[in-house]
């Protein structure tokens, strides 16, 4: 690949954040780019959608039941004639912030136990025979119980939607953040044996310093990729709980949760079904190409080419 | 090699013994209760002697070591005798489904070969096309055909199961009317006409897998045949003037099969999970409905025992992908 060795532009201007570089190589990415367009978009959409769309999602209009496409309902109306695009912008809310919440549970879980491993000989064994168990565990049928078990306690402490949003989002986070932490400690492995981290020790940095100043800022690229495949992974395992009828409560819309009511009205209907499977998976999409530019854009034996 | 595989045999048994008691104490902590649908003129006394006879009234620890016994011990035994015809397992508990009061074993042996075969059927067609894809994806990078396999695959990989089967169901179910949407489990195949009505019936929850595990299998190989295609040993082997099909397909493919084979051995126990979702979409009653019925019944027995089977599935291909590896790849030695 450097066959062609093309004569590289002394740097002559003051030097730049390394990050620009990323940015660069990331914009050349299409795929990436038209990922990160379309994600932003719908963030725009389902956070800001809602103040100009000012239907309410649970409101009744009865006689609008089942209606297709109009001007009052551009994505119709369901069963009960409550407005299927502001149901849909709702939705995306809540299965955007739970991707959102439950990646950055999971990163912060994983990076913590990856950087205690990596760095403190003396806790890797111990944690990752743990993380060991944990990837042992069948995911979805331990979700599927755990979520039938808390869901009523939760429910009466928090309230209906907090308490769910709560444990959906603490229940994906603490069964996804294994992968970081392997991602992370192998990083660290290899970094702690830096000569600047020897520098800094030999000044006498404390570890704890070492880890926040040194560390952490160099394994900030495996960590921004997991966090991408964190968000499609959560979004796509709390669609698939309300799919299964074990996610949000039904008055309570969720992009999964409305692919589940709109199953049962398939054949009439099938319209509804499109929608809101369109939308996890063109975000869920958008999110995998991100993620993809990004590890072309992070790796430095791409970056430059 | 052998003391490695030893070694992870021996470590597997502490993991799985944590897993059943994780899931045990997790199960024995839910608020669904076995005796809900007991009408309510029972008596609570009665109540209560049911609850007994459901092996409820023991404390926790006792009815742990119950279940390991009768999973470890009597349900091979039982499977001994069905085998052999002896009777090991005389007169011996075996575990029951509060459900269906009948031993969640045999139950389990109903519904296994639904499952096998949607999902093993599934997995076999994945790796079979994905491999072909990745190897001429990678050896033609950047060609139109690599830009589409790669499009395809990443949709394929970013389409649920949950949603693909439901649009399958929607375009070739409801509009065309060309398969079945629900999955006859009954039906037997006794001539040709039969044959094809199965055939037709498993082409959507197949196909939905299929998708689903080719997409991911493809960017394996077209990633690991990238990193091989680059290296020296491939010039030295041109070099010799052999042919390219020699050059790809034997020296190439070989080294880059490595890392595929343990991804493809460690997808294993994951598409019985994705599985859950499948059947429960195309209304297969396999194990994964089986599950979800359980759940919603509070039939801890049944979701024990079928959790533990997955958890034992993991384990087991992560230390035949383990071994896979070091098999194939003399670089990798444990020793």
């Amino acid at each position: 690949m450097t066959d062609t060795t093309t004569a590289a532009a002394i740097p002559s201007e003051k030097p730049r954040n390394q990050w620009w570089d990323v940015w660069d190589q990331f914009k050349t990415h299409k795929g990436a780019m038209a990922g990160l367009v379309f994600f932003v978009f719908i963030i725009l959409a389902v956070y800001l959608g809602p103040l100009l769309w000012t239907i309410d999602p649970t409101h009744i209009d009865i006689r609008a039941r089942n209606t297709g496409p109009s001007l009052a309902h551009p994505l119709g109306a369901d069963q009960l004639g409550r407005d299927m695009l502001a149901r849909m912008l709702q939705g995306g809310q809540v299965s955007i912030s739970v991707g959102l919440t439950a990646m950055a549970l999971s990163l912060v879980l994983g990076t913590f136990i990856g950087v205690l491993a990596g760095y403190w000989k003396g806790l890797d064994g111990l944690l990752m025979r743990f993380t060991d168990l944990f990837l042992a565990l069948p995911l979805l049928p331990l979700l599927l119980v755990i979520i039938m078990l808390f869901r009523d306690p939760l429910r009466s402490v928090f309230g209906l939607e907090t308490g769910i949003f709560i444990l959906i989002v603490f229940v994906i986070g603490i069964t996804s953040w294994m992968q970081a932490a392997r991602i992370v400690r192998g990083d660290v492995l290899a970094l702690k044996e830096r000569e600047y981290v020897l520098a800094a020790r030999s000044i006498g940095t404390s570890s704890g310093k070492i880890v926040v100043r040194h560390i952490l800022p160099n394994i900030m690229s495996p960590i921004m990729v997991s966090a991408t495949l964190g968000i499609a992974n959560a979004i796509i395992t709390e669609s698939a709980l309300s799919f299964l009828g074990l996610g949000f409560p039904p008055d309570y819309p969720t992009w999964g949760r409305l692919l589940f009511d709109a199953k049962d009205f398939i054949q009439q209907y099938p319209e509804r079904v499109i929608w809101p499977g369109l939308a996890i998976s063109l975000t869920v999409l958008a999110v995998n190409y991100i993620g993809d530019g990004l590890r072309d854009a992070l790796d430095p034996r791409i970056r430059g080419r | 090699m052998l003391h490695f595989t030893i070694r992870r045999l021996i470590l597997s048994v502490p993991t799985l013994l944590f897993i059943s008691l994780v899931i045990f104490l997790l199960l024995d902590l839910a608020p669904g209760d076995p005796m809900a649908s007991i009408p309510l003129t029972v008596p609570p006394e009665v109540k209560e002697k049911m609850r007994e006879a459901l092996g409820l009234g023991e404390p926790v620890h006792i009815r742990f070591l119950n279940w390991l016994y009768q999973f470890f011990v009597v349900e091979p035994q039982v499977a001994f005798d069905h085998i052999f015809g002896t009777d090991f397992s005389e007169g011996k508990q075996r575990i029951i489904s509060f459900q269906s009061r009948s031993p969640v074993m045999s139950v389990v042996a109903e519904r296994m070969p639904q499952t096998l075969w949607v999902v093993g059927l599934s997995y076999v067609f994945a790796t079979l096309i994905a491999v072909p894809i990745g190897i001429f994806s990678a050896y033609r990078q950047y060609s139109w055909f690599d830009q589409l396999g790669t499009f395809i695959s990443m949709v394929g990989f970013s389409i649920p199961t949950f949603f693909s089967g439901v649009l399958l169901i929607v375009v070739f179910s409801v509009i065309l009317g060309w398969f079945p949407s629900i999955y006859d489990t009954t039906h037997t195949i006794t001539d040709w006409g039969s044959f094809w009505f199965q055939v037709k019936q498993m082409a959507m929850p197949v196909f939905v897998l299929t998708l689903y595990n080719a997409a991911q299998v493809s960017r394996f190989m077209r990633a690991s045949m990238l990193d091989n295609l680059n290296q020296d040993y491939v010039r030295t082997a041109r070099a010799k003037g052999l042919s390219e099909r020699v050059v790809v397909l034997v020296h190439v493919l070989r080294n880059s099969m490595i890392p595929v084979v343990t991804v493809i051995a460690l997808g294993v126990p994951n598409i019985f999970g994705g599985a859950i979702i499948t059947e429960q979409v195309f209304q297969v009653n396999g194990l994964g409905q089986m599950l979800i019925s359980a759940i919603y019944a509070s039939d801890a027995p049944m979701v024990q025992t079928l959790t533990f089977i997955f958890a034992v599935l993991i384990v087991l291909f992560n230390l035949i992908a383990d071994i896979l590896y070091g098999i194939l790849d003399p670089r990798i030695r444990y020793d």
